[in-house]
């Protein structure tokens, strides 16, 4: 009877021990992705939310938030928050407008030439590192806290943006300019012609999902055995290699449903470069590290030299020219520059950075688990949309779904 | 009926991983203080949640007979009901309440579900008055000193009508004149049938007492000693907590003292809230290669003011003097200079302003010297896996790898891990403020080890302790420091308590 307890012990000593190297948080977030998707596969009818197109629906329907959460998940990690990102990408949208489209009549910039769509966005992505500049001088050189600066430019940008349009709109951008927010990577198909590829399938689609999947594998591989050689502890074995085959299947699935519509959209390929460059910043760079610092204890970071203020300064630079990209996809998508832009996104984008798993004290987080956050949203909203449910019932859900993750992280801290 | 009121019978109680306690007995006598002593992690925070129910019954094997009847407690409410109540190190109290609110908080006087204000303000008094607590009821906490404040808690257990009454480290935050009146209140409190257990790091406190002294060591009972007058002294306690008679505290160490390393000339600095009041007032001193400098001061004697404004000015206004080091002059005026120019600062709060507590030892090693990483723009995190298990090995950091979470770690592993920190820094010059606070005696010689081997690899380091014998222990030289000025100096073979007490306390004015 004894050795039987022991024995009972052992094994579970075993398991949580096999389950001790393994991201219960980030992990559980995935899956729970994976079953929402299987879910609306189930009772969407004919299974439309697996349709080619609307896998590239979703995409561009959610590129804007999560461009807006990768910004909003390095501000929450260092332990602010920022209100405005909606109204700024709603300005920067109606700057974009005036700098490409040009202008209303009598607006006062009739001496301003109408710029080419590239130098447009520079500028919009120059004009939105300014905001950033403004909110950042007052949060980091005059402390005063993110909620109130940002809460007031919220007002202030939506005002600006009015202020901006003069309560029109601005349209139509050139087709370059809307390309980003509904272009394809040769929608064409002319390299699968050349190479004589069913016409049914995009070629370049499915080469550059391919390379992905190669990168993926690459990168993950040689970061463990890097790991491994140094000593360091890893995720076990078996664990390590599921995880990656079953995140490379969905890649490769998701860029294959991509390749039977119009081919690759540019806001997915400006995303994962995104996500790419962001989490090496906070993983990989002493800027990104000593955001973490910050966030999970401020005087500990000053004492040991970092120079906060211009960590805090520089994060909200950041984050005016992500919410500035941001408008420009937005106004990109809608083909016009609307004074409603963005109203409400600056909440999608803080669910989505809590949805994935970071922490309202400041100091936890990852730019992919907010990623993962703000898909979650995206995929409740479309196979909701799908099944017809309104406005009201999804309102709900959301809400309830941000609670509820964030509860299960608690939970999920407290258990140890 | 036994003369017990408590008795803890071989409670054994696990963790995944670790037995936290085996095999633990207690006995309580009414009315009689009794001590319980251990090393950090020796289990002594487990046992007393374990008996207030924080871990709840049922989570834990053997029984606790309390008052004569088997207990099974599954929340601290139920056990307070009993008239247990833990008085916890750091101080759960309200700051922005009253005094008179506090003692009743959750626990409120009400007539017709309204709280009673009057009634309130009158039973606070006399709680008050028991505790020896002269202030108005209506002071707020946060404007009241910590020793105080220790008192409205004990006020606030009085309210609950305390039979068994636990303090844990009672004293650690308090100054000797308030850690003197809470013993004799204690006293008091024994006088009218109060029993009460108390966990401490302070062996003399113990010693003077205490009626009997628990010993805990790796989760098991060691022995209870009977501390009649003068019978057990504090070489005693030690010997049961470490397993092993520890005649010297101090290593024995032969410094190579060089050339002068650090010289701090006139250095004076104003409080940041009060810009007339000086807090640092004219100090000059100097450290050399290899040497081991104290400074001794009592509370408020301006000690961490000094370093810290040292430190890159991360303390006070309007500082002024002058910093050489190697006998150049440096510039010291923010922190990334400070560290620059080779100096490091460790704190004496370690929780709150040295550790990134959620983060794990590696990063927390690599703080502050994270741009030494960095290769083609990115931090190489394989590097900083090595040096800091190298660190863990050569500091004896106890942890399965350094990537556990600095939080989590006891309170002399995380001093080993801020020691690392500041030692990857590579400083020419050290100062450490109260390197060995909180933390366990076994720990406290392995901190003084490193502090001598930094020395012998000719860096300067300062010691900034309230622990006379530390200071003697290991230190070349002592500086005192008294109203924010340096009122004596003295060389190791010339130092005694009473001198340096008497420098400490000199009266300033005259000089």
């Amino acid at each position: 009877m004894a050795t039987a307890t022991k024995e009972k012990t052992s094994l579970l000593a075993n398991i949580r021990g096999r389950l001790e190297g393994v991201n219960l948080r980030q992990n559980g977030i995935f899956l729970a992705l994976i079953a929402l998707i299987l879910f609306f596969a189930a009772t969407t009818p004919n299974a439309a939310s697996l349709t080619p197109g609307n896998w590239s629906n979703l995409v561009v329907q959610n590129g804007y938030i999560l461009v807006l959460a990768i910004g909003m998940v390095m501000v929450i990690i260092a332990g602010h928050i920022d209100l405005s990102v909606g109204s700024v990408a709603a300005f920067i949208g109606a700057v974009a407008g005036i700098l490409v489209v040009r202008p209303l009549e009598q607006d006062g910039w009739d001496w301003l030439p109408a710029l080419p769509w590239w130098a447009g966005i520079l500028g919009a992505l120059v004009i939105g590192a300014l905001v950033g500049v403004w909110q950042g001088f007052w949060v980091a050189y005059v402390g005063i806290p993110a909620f109130i600066v940002t809460l007031a430019g919220m007002l202030l940008f939506r005002g600006m943006a009015l202020m901006t349009l003069q309560n029109s709109n601005i349209g139509p951008f050139p087709d370059e300019f809307r390309a980003i927010g509904n272009g394809f990577l040769d929608k064409e198909n002319a390299l699968g012609a050349a190479l004589g590829f069913p016409p049914a399938f995009n070629a370049t689609a499915l080469i550059v999902t391919a390379l992905g999947v190669l990168a993926l594998l690459w990168q993950a591989i040689n970061q463990r055995a890097g790991r491994v050689k140094y000593g360091q502890p890893v995720e076990p074995r078996t664990w390590f290699f599921v995880k990656l085959i079953a995140l490379s299947a969905m890649v490769a699935y998701v860029g294959f449903q991509l390749a039977q519509a119009n081919g690759i959209p540019f806001t997915l390929l400006l995303l994962v470069f995104l996500v790419v460059v962001y989490t090496m910043i906070m993983n990989k760079t002493t800027f990104g590290r000593h955001i973490y610092a910050i966030g999970g204890n401020l005087h500990a970071a000053m004492l040991s030299g970092i120079n906060v203020r211009r960590v805090n300064f520089w994060l909200f630079v950041n984050m005016g020219a992500l919410a500035a990209l941001s408008g420009v996809l937005i106004a990109a998508r809608m083909n016009s520059a609307v004074p409603k832009a963005g109203d409400g996104f600056e909440l999608d984008a803080i669910s989505s950075v809590f949805i994935g798993g970071a922490a309202v004290q400041g100091g936890v987080g990852t730019v992919t688990g907010s990623m993962i956050g703000g898909v979650i949203q995206g995929v409740l909203a479309n196979g909701m949309n799908l099944n017809s449910v309104g406005i009201d019932s999804q309102m709900t859900v959301k809400g309830m779904v941000l609670l509820l993750a964030v509860a299960f992280d608690v939970w999920s801290k407290n258990r140890k | 009926m036994t003369q017990n009121i408590l008795e803890m019978q071989s409670i054994t109680k696990v963790f995944p991983g670790v037995r936290a306690l085996d095999n633990v007995s207690l006995n309580v006598a009414r009315g009689e203080i009794h001590a319980i002593c251990g090393e950090n992690g020796a289990g002594k925070s487990t046992l007393m949640k374990v008996l207030s129910g924080v871990y709840p019954h049922g989570t834990y094997e053997g029984d606790i007979v309390y008052e004569n009847k088997v207990v099974a407690f599954k929340n601290i409410r139920e056990s307070e009901a009993e008239g247990i109540v833990i008085i916890h190190q750091e101080l759960a109290l309200s700051p922005h309440l009253s005094i008179a609110e506090n003692i009743f908080l959750n626990n409120e006087i009400k007539r017709f579900g309204l709280i009673d204000w009057n009634k309130t303000g009158q039973e606070a008094q006399k709680l008050m008055a028991r505790v020896g607590l002269k202030e108005n009821p209506d002071a707020k906490i946060k404007d009241i000193g910590v020793g105080k404040q220790q008192l409205v808690e004990i006020a606030k257990a009085l309210s609950k009508r305390v039979k068994l009454l636990i303090l844990d480290e009672p004293t650690a935050a308090l100054n000797d004149e308030d850690s003197a009146h809470l013993l004799d209140l204690l006293r008091h409190l024994k006088g009218q049938g109060i029993s009460c257990i108390i966990i401490s790091h302070k062996l003399n406190e113990i010693a003077a007492i205490a009626d009997k002294t628990t010993i805990i060591r790796d989760g098991k009972t060691v022995e209870t000693l009977e501390m009649g007058k003068g019978k057990v002294d504090q070489e005693r306690i030690i010997k049961g907590m470490v397993g092993r008679e520890m005649d010297n505290r101090y290593p024995a160490h032969k410094s190579k003292v060089g050339a002068e390393i650090l010289r701090v000339e006139n250095w004076t600095a104003y409080h940041p809230d009060d810009k007339n009041r000086v807090v640092v007032d004219n100090v000059n001193l100097n450290v050399k290669k290899g040497e081991i400098v104290g400074i001794a001061g009592i509370m408020g004697a301006g000690r961490t003011e000094f370093a810290r404004s040292l430190f890159g000015r991360s303390w006070g206004t309007n500082i002024s003097g002058k910093v050489f080091i190697n006998g150049e002059e440096a510039n010291v005026s923010t922190i990334r200079r400070a560290i620059e120019s080779g100096l490091a600062y460790a704190t004496e709060d370690r929780k709150r302003f040295g550790l990134n507590l959620i983060d794990d030892i590696k990063r927390n090693i690599s703080m502050a010297s994270l741009h030494t990483f960095v290769k083609f723009g990115l931090v190489n995190d394989n590097e900083e896996f090595k040096v800091a298990s190298e660190y863990r090995k050569s500091m004896n950091i106890k942890a399965p790898s350094v990537l556990s979470i600095t939080g989590k770690l006891s309170g002399g592993n995380q001093q080993k891990v801020v020691l690392s920190q500041w030692i990857n820094s590579n400083p020419q010059v050290l100062i450490l403020d109260e390197p060995t606070r909180g933390i366990d005696v076994g720990a406290k010689y392995e901190i003084y080890t490193i502090i001598q081997r930094l020395a012998d690899e000719g860096k300067g380091v300062i010691v900034i302790s309230s622990e006379l014998p530390e200071l003697l222990g290991i230190c070349d030289r002592i500086y005192a420091l008294a109203e924010g000025t340096i009122t004596g100096e003295v060389a190791k073979d010339k130092a005694t308590p009473e001198l340096l007490m008497k420098y400490m306390t000199a009266e300033k004015g005259k000089k």
